[in-house]
């Protein structure tokens, strides 16, 4: 029988407490990051290419590509949404930047300074993905579009509109930046590391930041986990929602940039598909896709772990053909990982 | 404990009257009349919330007609009403969802009008709701700081205040003596401490009335107490709480007042001393006119 106890006496012997080792063991990324130690060593036990010095400089090239769009791909799952137009993206922006190159070639500052050539050159890029994370995110804040069907014709409009300007053909780089820009997105640095996992680590780092220990990070998991609640205590959910479309955008434009610096032409079909690679490394790094959980961490880790499985079919002389079979194995893997974590959770 | 099961027992068994009451009423097409013969008193002072004659409508639904009432500081009133009585249109008034059609609202004497939930808010209204608005995946002190969160530093580093924010919520806690810890997710929290976390974020401001809808409608029977308890503890600080609710015993135990709605209208508002459950089925069903 229930008793009316004193108020001094309350106990609440039926809430768990979660204390550090319990928070750590039930992440997704411990297991993550477990997988990825484990394969690595059977990698290197396996093939003595892998811990070769050009091997592991490949594959931290290959990697952070899709995670520097990953990372931002999450802050959308984090939301509760999701961004299918971020392949897309990535070829307009690299896009946009070869046509910047182009069009200021003859221009007598930049030629004197080729720096600010790069920098207007980059931002072009990074600016027309930020436009097309605008018309999302207006789109689905503002007028309540799902998130899945309105990135999915950004997805094909960004796709068409690559193919209408370079009419099929590669869009090179051009003018006075032209060497800069291929020294800053390939020469290792740091001694031997691609300039490419740094761009990512100090753009992980700034995401951590900002989902941690700012106001708008706080409010960005508050929307994904109670967007009504989030509302009602007056978070302005609509910038929010905007501003992290235009975020993932513009990260995506980025990537397109280094894409094009790697590659040193981007083709029209760039990054085609790219969009699934993105997601499940975000997926697998343990956003969850119905919202309110995920981090910089998880998209970095399961961009690594995706990249190294495809390193290690290579090495291991499969058929390319096997690659994403294994990606997709693991992504089914990483939300049935999931799935038990929160059934046990309760 | 033998009195509070006598009281539940007996608001079961007016609830399964309600329907044959209910039905009762809806064959007879009785025209309620607005007369609120309430045994309002008059006090001295000034009332905290005065609400004059609101009326809101909906295109052609007359949702509230002629409600006037008050509530003064330190008091609880418990707001009763079947569905579809007006109970939440009249709650969403007064919280700033949306502005009454007519009518006049005054706060302490002075005319107030509310477009959004955070005039409401910077007012001294605050709202606990149904639901509580919390988000699972964040922690207690995160919850009661939503929104209105603390910072630290200079732009465009002004970050979050973890430890402030920590500390000033696990005070609020203290005081509203839940063992409810700010570090815990939502998630993990019983029906008891996720309506501490609701009610603590009321407390951040100087809040001078607090409404609350169904507070008590999804937890336990232990937990139930823990919310009433809290009510007392708010009381006692002077601030004045609306609780809107179904459950008659609740009402009986912890308001001084009940005002019944039906069909858009105040029926009654009567102290609850002179009153009893089951003058307020009555009430509530319509098979009494008015008190």
């Amino acid at each position: 029988m229930a008793q009316v106890t004193s108020p001094a006496a309350m106990n609440f012997d039926n809430v768990r407490r979660q204390g550090p080792l319990h928070r750590v063991l039930s992440s997704q990324i411990t297991y993550v990051l477990a997988a990825l130690a484990i394969l690595m060593v059977i990698m290197a036990l396996a093939s003595d290419k892998f811990l070769t010095e050009r091997n592991l400089q490949n594959v931290a090239q290959n990697f952070s590509y899709i995670a520097i769009a990953a990372l931002g791909q999450t802050l959308v799952i984090i939301l509760a949404g999701i961004d299918l137009s971020v392949g897309s993206v990535m070829a307009l922006g690299a896009v946009a930047t070869s046509l910047a190159m182009e069009w200021s070639q003859d221009w007598g500052l930049f030629v004197d300074w080729p720096g600010l050539a790069l920098i207007f050159a980059v931002l072009a890029g990074v600016a027309v993905g930020g436009l097309v994370g605008l018309v999302n995110g207006v789109l689905i804040a503002r007028l309540g579009l799902s998130p899945f069907v309105t990135t999915l014709g950004m997805l094909s409009v960004c796709r068409s509109l690559v193919y209408v300007i370079t009419q099929g053909r590669g869009s090179p780089t051009f003018g006075p930046a032209k060497d800069l820009f291929r020294a800053l997105g390939n020469d290792p640095i740091l001694g031997g590391l691609p300039p490419s996992l740094i761009y990512m680590a100090a753009l992980a780092v700034m995401i951590w930041f900002l989902l941690r220990h700012m106001q708008w990070g706080r409010h960005v998991f508050a929307i994904g986990g109670n967007e009504k609640a989030a509302a009602l205590t007056g978070v302005p959910v609509e910038r929010v929602k905007i501003s992290v479309y235009v975020f993932c955008s513009a990260l995506a434009g980025f990537t397109g940039v280094l894409l094009l610096a790697w590659l040193g032409s981007a083709p029209a079909n760039t990054a085609v598909g790219y969009e699934l690679r993105v997601i499940a490394a975000s997926v697998i790094g343990g956003a969850n896709l119905t919202g309110g959980l995920g981090g910089p961490l998880g998209a970095v880790t399961g961009s690594a772990l995706i990249e190294v499985i495809r390193n290690g079919l290579i090495l291991g002389g499969v058929q390319p053909y096997w690659q994403d079979f294994f990606v997709g194995v693991f992504i089914i893997l990483a939300v049935l990982l999931d799935r038990i974590r929160s059934r046990r959770a309760g | 404990m033998v009195a509070r099961f006598h009281q539940f027992a007996v608001s079961l068994i007016i609830r399964q009257k309600q329907f044959a009451l209910r039905r009762a009423f809806f064959h007879s097409f009785a025209r309620n009349e607005a007369g609120t013969t309430g045994a309002r008193e008059e006090r001295s002072g000034m009332a905290l919330l005065e609400l004059r004659d609101i009326a809101k409508h909906f295109g052609a639904i007359h949702a509230l007609t002629g409600v006037s009432w008050s509530i003064e500081p330190g008091e609880v009133v418990g707001l009763m009403g079947d569905n579809g009585a007006g109970k939440s249109t009249l709650v969403k008034v007064m919280a700033g969802n949306f502005p009454p059609t007519s009518g006049e609202m005054l706060l302490e004497g002075k005319p107030v009008h509310f477009h959004k939930p955070v005039d409401a808010r910077e007012a001294g209204i605050e709202v606990v709701y149904q639901d509580l608005a919390l988000a699972d995946n964040l922690t207690a002190a995160a919850n009661v700081f939503l929104g209105r969160e603390l910072k630290t530093g200079v732009w465009p580093l002004r970050r979050l205040d973890h430890g402030a924010m920590n500390r000033k919520a696990q005070e609020l806690f203290a005081e509203l003596k839940s063992e409810t810890r700010a570090g815990d997710l939502v998630r993990l929290m019983s029906g008891g401490q996720r309506q501490a976390v609701a009610i603590a974020r009321t407390r951040l401001s100087n809040a001078k009335l607090i409404l609350m809808d169904e507070p008590t409608a999804a937890i336990s029977v232990r937990q139930v107490h823990e919310v009433l308890e809290l009510i007392r503890r708010l009381r006692d600080g002077g601030i004045a709480v609306i609780l809107i609710s179904h459950r008659m015993p609740d009402v009986f135990e912890v308001c001084d007042r009940v005002i019944v709605m039906r069909r858009g209208r105040k029926v009654a508002d009567k102290r609850i001393a002179d009153s009893s459950p089951e003058e307020v089925t009555g009430l509530i069903t319509g098979a009494l006119e008015a008190a």
